[in-house]
């Protein structure tokens, strides 16, 4: 069994589909992050299999976890503050998201101008459908390569 | 200071404000000879990366009506693009030399960026397959200045409902205005796609789909008819057998109002046979002409040079 230590103040990122931690550890940009993090792959899971766990120890102001719910609506934010769990969040779709998805419409003018940010907007909510900003190419969860 | 406005969708102006750019279109269409000189000493760019005829001209001569100049590039084979130039430093150089840019450009979105980098009014004269607002302007300022008013009329689309950015772009201008019924009639191959059936279903609007064009004419009080591009099919074979699907001519005519007019975003092949070019429903040339009062009214407009401006300028001022 293996036993990782609890955080004080941070996230406890559960239900993360097996094999995505590392995205997600790349687009919440943990990597600048000057504080502990934990990325626990495949552990066993009764509803899922297997699963992905992130326990990040920082200021839970200091993290936009927007993203993740372009990238999994399914993972369990629980927010932890002096040692427990004082949150349970919900994902919510964000308005915009920027610099996660790559549109891949040939026709694009994103697919040639220098430095030119990957911006994707929700058209719909309901469906969880996101348009380029340029093209207003459609992406539904999954389409689209991530960044 | 005001803030710098773009034309890159129709819906980006609300509906008053589209009304106003009316007005001062038939304004125009009115009186043209009192606006020769409202743009003296301003310059229009018009940076054209792929090649149009009617649309860069009917810009040009918009500019030159109103007193100005113009300058710029009609394919980007005689631009810095060929060199590797990107669109936000074009645009950005540009803002340089001229007041306010159209722009046409193979890439979609590429106004857009142009847009969100400049210092002078841009217009979007054609992305790729995507927008094309100041032919959806035409369209509206036509069937306003024929019909007397942007609703309670009956209008069919007709021809290739499926990759006709026109027509999509027309539908979605419309639906903000009341009473009108739509009726797509195409092939079954060229169908307009489940997205705008379902944007008219959630808004409530009613719509019919048709194959047969003759069915439904008597109906109409807008008929417009769009060209199968060539360019949108991979195979030959469906190109010739859908081209000539639909040919308006006299025999269909016959079974159309009397007061009901034909509309169309040129160029034509042959979806509307030359002999019913005389028949005084057929309101596509007049189109034309009402594309160039739009675009007059649009650079005013952008130029923050109506009457209404200046107005407000002189309130301020005082």
């Amino acid at each position: 069994m293996l036993n990782i230590g609890q955080i004080e103040e941070g996230f406890v990122l559960d239900h993360i589909q097996a094999g995505k931690s590392m995205q997600i550890y790349k687009h919440l940009g943990l990597d600048k992050l000057d504080s502990t993090v934990a990325i626990i792959k495949n552990a066993k899971s009764q509803v899922m299999g297997k699963k992905d766990i992130l326990k990040v120890e920082c200021d839970i102001n200091s993290l936009d976890l927007d993203v993740l719910a372009y990238i999994d609506h399914n993972i369990t934010v629980n927010v932890i503050k002096d040692g427990v769990i004082i949150e349970k969040r919900s994902l919510v779709l964000p308005k915009e998201i920027t610099g996660v998805i790559k549109c891949h419409n040939p026709r694009c003018i994103s697919s040639i101008e220098q430095e030119l940010p990957q911006i994707f907007y929700l058209a719909d909510e309901k469906n969880e459908i996101y348009r380029c900003k340029y093209c207003d190419e459609k992406y539904s969860e999954g389409d689209a390569d991530l960044l | 200071m005001e803030k710098l406005r773009h034309m890159m969708n129709p819906l980006d102006f609300s509906v008053e404000e589209l009304s106003d750019l009316f007005d001062l279109a038939n304004e125009i269409e009115n009186d043209m000879e009192s606006f020769s000189h409202k743009c003296d000493g301003k310059i229009l760019a018009t940076c054209f990366y792929e090649p149009s005829t009617r649309t860069r001209l009917s810009f040009e001569t918009a500019m030159l009506r109103l007193g100005g100049k113009c300058l710029g590039f009609a394919d980007a084979g005689n631009s810095s693009a060929a060199k590797g130039e990107s669109v936000s430093d074009t645009i950005r150089v540009i803002s340089c030399f001229a007041d306010i840019c159209a722009m046409r450009h193979p890439k979609e979105g590429a106004p857009m960026v142009a847009a969100s980098r400049s210092r002078i009014p841009v217009i979007n004269a054609g992305d790729g397959g995507h927008q094309h607002p100041t032919q959806t302007l035409t369209d509206l300022l036509t069937i306003r200045s024929l019909y007397g008013e942007l609703g309670n009329f009956t209008i069919g689309l007709c021809g290739d409902l499926k990759f006709g950015r026109t027509v999509h772009s027309l539908i979605n201008a419309l639906t903000r205005y009341s009473g009108i019924h739509f009726i797509f009639v195409s092939p079954q191959e060229l169908r307009v796609p489940d997205y705008i059936t379902e944007m008219l279903d959630s808004k409530g609007i009613t719509y019919e789909e048709v194959i047969k064009l003759e069915e439904v004419m008597p109906r109409l009080d807008f008929l417009y008819m769009t060209r199968v591009q060539k360019e949108r099919f991979f195979n030959e074979e469906d190109y010739i057998r859908l081209r000539n699907f639909y040919i308006l001519d006299k025999a269909k005519m016959e079974l159309a109002k009397e007061k009901m007019f034909i509309l169309h975003p040129l160029p034509r092949v042959n979806e509307i046979s030359v002999e019913v070019d005389d028949d005084p429903r057929a309101a596509y040339f007049k189109q034309v002409q009402y594309g160039l009062y739009v675009r007059m009214a649009l650079i005013l407009t952008l130029l923050g040079m109506t009457d209404a401006h200046m107005n407000e300028g002189l309130i301020r001022k005082f």
